[in-house]
Order: C-alpha cells, then structure tokens, then sequence
C-alpha cells in the first residue's frame, strides 16, 4: 500500500493510462476511456466548489453544456478554428459563472442547492428551445475534430485518447497546486463553517465567487473537450443526469480529496461498462452498491483511506516532549489560580 | 481601545441589544455576564460584524467599524471565538491553524498557478503562526493529532490558537470556559491572564462566576439587552440590581451573584 503513495502513486497512474491504448483491443474502449477522462476533468471541478468549499452545486452538468455548446454554435455555424473556440468556451462559462454565482452563492446550504439546480433547468430549457442559436431538440451535428496543433494531429481515437490524456493531466495539476496552497486552505475554511471563516478575516463572498468560477470553468473546458470527442451535442447534456453522474464520482471517490474524483469516475465507468449486459436492471446493482457505500464509507474511497492513513500516522507517532510541556502548563495555572 | 456608543440591535420587534454605551481598556480582561437570553451573544455579533445595529456606533482604537463586514473588523485586529468551535475533522491540529494567518497575506490564484515566491513565503509564515499560536496555548505536543481525537479542553485552546493565529489585538471569547470541568477552567483561566500579559486585550462571555471574579478588571451585566451595571468584581458584588436580576427581588444578601447562573 505505501507504493500507492504520494508521487510514487501518480506516476504509476499515469503509467498505466499511457499504456492503456496498448492493452484496449478496440477503439470503442479507447473512446470510453476518453469520455471517463472528459468527465474526469468536470468532476474535478465540481469537487472543488462542493468538496473543497462546501457549497453543493447542482448546476455543473450545464456548465459543461455550455462549454459544449459554445464550441459546436462556435465551430458549425459561424466556422471558428476550434482551439479558438475552445477557449471561448472557457470564457464564456467562467463569465457565466461569475454571474450565476454572484447571485447563487447568497444562498446557503441547501438553499444554494435547490437554486443551482433551477439554474441548471433554465439552461436546459433554454438549450432546448432557443433553436435558432442551439438547433433545439435536434442538437447539432458535424462538429469538426480538434484541429492539429503543429505536426500533432487529432483525427484518430487514440490521438484524441492522448489530447485528452494531457488535459487531465493539466487540470490535476493545477488543482493540486490549488487544493494545497493557502487559496485552498481559504475554500476549506469556509466549508468546515462560514462564520468562524469570515471571522478569521475571510471574504466569504469573494471566496466562495473564486472557487464558483474555477469549478464551472473546469466544467466549461471538459464540455469543450467532448464536443471535440463526441462531434454531436443535444440539449439532455445539460440535464441534471449529467451532474448527478458527476455527484456520484466524486462520492464514491471521496469528496473533498483530490484522487477521490478521478478514481470514482473511472470505476463507475468500468462498472457501468461491466454491467452492460444486465442492460437497465444493472440499475438493481448499481443502487444498492451506492447505498452500501454511502452508508459505509461516507468518505468514499479514497477519503476513507487517508483518514486511516492520518490516524495511523497520529498514534505511531508518540509525542516525547508533551509530558514536560503539560506539567508546565498546569503549574503556571496553579500559580495563576 | 474599543468604545461602544449607545447601541442597539432591534430583531423586528424584539429588542435583542438596547443602548448599550462601554468601553473596553487596553490591557485588560473586561467580562460580559448576564442571564441567558440577555445578549450578550449578539453583543459580540455587532462588535465583530455579524449583525449590523439597528442605531449606535462601534470604535476600535478610535476608527469608527459599525456595519464593516466581519472580515474586515478581523482584519483590523479583533479576532472572536465561539461557543462551539468548528474544526475540519479529518485533518491535524496544525493543519487546522495554517489558515488562521492567512488574513495578513496577500497570494491569489496567479501566484498558486505558478507557485510564486510569495506564495511560498507565506506559506511558510503562516505555518510558523500556527506553530507559534498552538506553542502559546500550550498544545504544542497534539499538532499533529487528528482534530476529531481532542479533548473538549483542547478543543477550546485550539480555538484561542486560532484566534491568536490572525495577529488581533483584542480577542472576543464566547464562553471560553463552557462545558469544561473545573479544574481545566483553571488552566484556561490562567492561558487567558497570559493572552493580557503578552499584550492583548480580552472580552469575554462567561457564565462562571468563579472564574469571572477573579480573572475580569471589569464587568459589564445585562439583562434583557441592556446595561444594568459595570464595575470592578467587588462593585459588582455589591450591586444591588445586579442581585435582583440574578435571584429576584426578595433576596437581599450580597451572596448571590457568586452562586447564580453557573
């Protein structure tokens, strides 16, 4: 188990999903894999907003709508290059996201929750009906594949396999760097209890706004990824399913961990793969799986691991000076007292 | 150090803080005390920002800091405990106090991407705050324990680290003594004398009485959100109305503010 740790185990995760095309019999598991990475990347984001700061948003799925469908309107109808449009996409839902939450984030708990998933339904609503912008119900076809960069071409399943390989990488090493750095610790703070956050000096709202944006912004690129990968966009990306899906990777992962994510992604999405043959009663598995793993590791995988890791660590760790320290402590109350 | 000028809080009819005019010296331990519903709570609700008044006015070191956000009244230097304090479990002591600094720094998200010098150098000083704040409540021997292991009294000390931690120069404590034994009330009651001698200046609410007599220069009393009496230990004692709101009107002798509400 300790191989599994730290540096050791991301180089050996990275290892594995380099190599992966090589063990794949097939181009249909390749684009599997893909898609788990494209939701990887968004679920990355919704964990930091929901496990990181707290804030449980249900809107994530339509952000990555939007980041699709920015891309598509984008690329099809008005014929921007798409790494062009690829980072409009970027913009556009980060903007979005500015708004939506500066007026969502007023709201608390569950309050927050229930608003965000309005918000989610309007974008769906709007997806679906605005049809001279979004093509409506008929969703849009033909979106050209990401356009090479330099002698890299994107055309074929395994190079777009390691185009989006590289953005997971990218997107776990920023979050890394976040997640670890005093900016962290701030969107923690406010997760673990608002008012005594704000009492250590924290901007609740310009806080919580930061980590909003950050994680639509996550959503917003891995949408732009899939409608590279997917080159067909219809409005049901923007329905709750999506975020619910995205819910329950970062669940079984472990919310508020950073590996917790991406490994509840991937098994989900092996799982499902696995049960196809079951068709919809793999329903009748998956659920009780689910509950099980709520009621049993409410930390998910990966949270439940470290905090046996932590407790290990505190007990085969005894503290040599904290004898003399107490004595001290107590004496001075007794002269005090 | 902190002047308070008639202030009021009104909760839509109820009158929660009613033209409460004080002052807090620097330098000294000045206690709250009072029945319970009295508000005293929401006294330090208005003094750290939480609630705005409704009317009065709020000065720390002579700037006016009625209606700032509770952010900015820490970021001038007071800094607040609660009745219960919310730790992040799953993680150690020390971790838990890395971010109490984190008010004095400057780093945004650019300098997190790139990983700038500044953000490394205040990294670093916010963990040698946290070091230096858990050193000073004594629990320098439980850093690296897990939150969700300490005890109730460690737990309350974690809290004054914290609040220690942001660099304040007076600290307001909601009931720093609530639900620990007696003997661990000495403990705090003495780490609260050494918070004055090394400089700050203390507020607290307290429903030990015991510990308030001995440890408060001065005591201001409310009852139903307004001032009835202030004074040092002994006056209080003495005070007359201080002895009716504490046991009512029929008892006369000056024992009964030493026993009443603990």
């Amino acid at each position: 188990m300790k191989l599994l740790q730290g540096k050791a185990g991301w180089t050996l995760l990275a290892v594995v999903a380099l190599i992966f095309p090589f063990f794949a019999q097939n181009n249909y598991l390749l684009s599997v894999a893909t898609q788990a990475f494209i939701m990887a990347i968004a679920a990355l984001g919704l964990n930091l907003i929901t496990g990181y700061t707290g804030q449980f948003n249900l809107a994530h799925g339509a952000f990555m709508a939007v980041g699709a469908y920015t891309v598509g309107i984008l690329t099809v109808d008005h014929h921007v290059p798409f790494w062009v449009a690829f980072l409009l996409a970027g913009v556009v839902t980060a903007t979005l996201g500015f708004f939506v939450g500066l007026l969502s984030l007023r709201l608390k708990g569950h309050y927050f929750s229930i608003f965000t998933l309005c918000i989610s339904y309007i974008m769906f609503l709007l997806i679906e009906k605005w049809e001279s912008l979004t093509h409506g119900p008929v969703g849009i076809m033909g979106i050209p594949a990401p356009s090479g960069i330099g002698p890299l071409q994107f055309g074929t399943p395994l190079s777009q396999y390691y185009l989006v390989l590289a953005f997971l990488a990218l997107a776990i090493w920023i979050m890394a760097r976040i997640v670890r750095s005093l900016l962290g610790r701030s969107f923690m703070a406010v997760r673990n209890s608002d008012e005594l956050a704000e009492a250590l000096g924290i901007n609740l709202m310009r806080t919580k706004t930061l980590s909003f944006v950050l994680s639509v912004t996550y959503a917003g690129f891995a949408g732009a990824l899939y409608a590279g990968q997917v080159r067909f966009l219809g409005p049901d990306l923007a329905s709750e399913t999506v975020t619910f899906d995205l819910v329950m990777f970062t669940l079984v992962g472990g919310i508020g961990t950073l590996l917790g994510p991406l490994v509840g992604t991937f098994l989900v999405t092996w799982l499902t793969q696995s049960l196809q043959f079951l068709q919809d009663y793999r329903m009748v598995v998956f659920g009780p799986v689910l509950i099980a793993l709520i009621i049993f590791l409410p930390d998910g995988i990966v949270g439940t691991y470290l905090k046996r890791r932590a407790r290990r660590a505190d007990t085969a760790k005894p503290a040599a000076p904290a004898a003399t320290q107490f004595v001290e402590t107590t004496a001075k109350a007794k002269h005090h007292a | 150090m902190l002047e308070i000028t008639d202030l009021t809080k009104q909760f839509f009819g109820l009158t929660a803080v009613d033209h409460i005019t004080t002052r807090f010296e620097r330098g000294q331990v000045s206690a709250i005390i009072g029945p319970n519903g009295a508000g005293k709570t929401t006294f330090f609700n208005l003094v750290a920002g939480t609630h705005k008044p409704t009317s009065g006015r709020i000065a720390f070191n002579g700037q006016d800091v009625t209606g700032l956000r509770p952010d900015q009244v820490a970021g001038l230097g007071i800094a607040r405990t609660f009745q219960v304090t919310h730790l992040f479990d799953n993680a150690t002591v020390l971790d838990n106090l890395i971010v109490g600094y984190r008010l004095r720094t400057q780093s945004g998200l650019w300098d997190v991407v790139v990983n700038s010098k500044r953000l490394q150098n205040e990294e670093r000083l916010c963990r040698e705050k946290a070091r230096e704040s858990l050193d000073f409540v004594g629990l320098s021997h439980i850093a690296n324990r897990i939150a969700a292991d300490i005890t109730q009294e460690e737990r309350k000390r974690v809290a004054f680290a914290l609040a220690l931690a942001t660099d304040p120069e007076l600290l307001l404590l909601d009931e720093p003594a609530g639900g620990v034994n007696p003997e661990e009330t000495v403990g705090l009651a003495a780490l609260i004398r050494k918070l004055v001698d090394h400089g700050k200046t203390v507020c607290l609410i307290e429903h030990k009485m015991d510990m308030i007599m001995r440890l408060a220069d001065k005591i201001v009393v409310l009852n139903n959100g307004a001032k009835i009496a202030e004074g040092t230990p002994a006056e209080i004692r003495r005070d007359p109305q201080v002895i009716e709101a504490y046991l009512g009107t029929d008892a006369g002798t000056n024992a009964g503010a030493d026993h009443a509400a603990v």
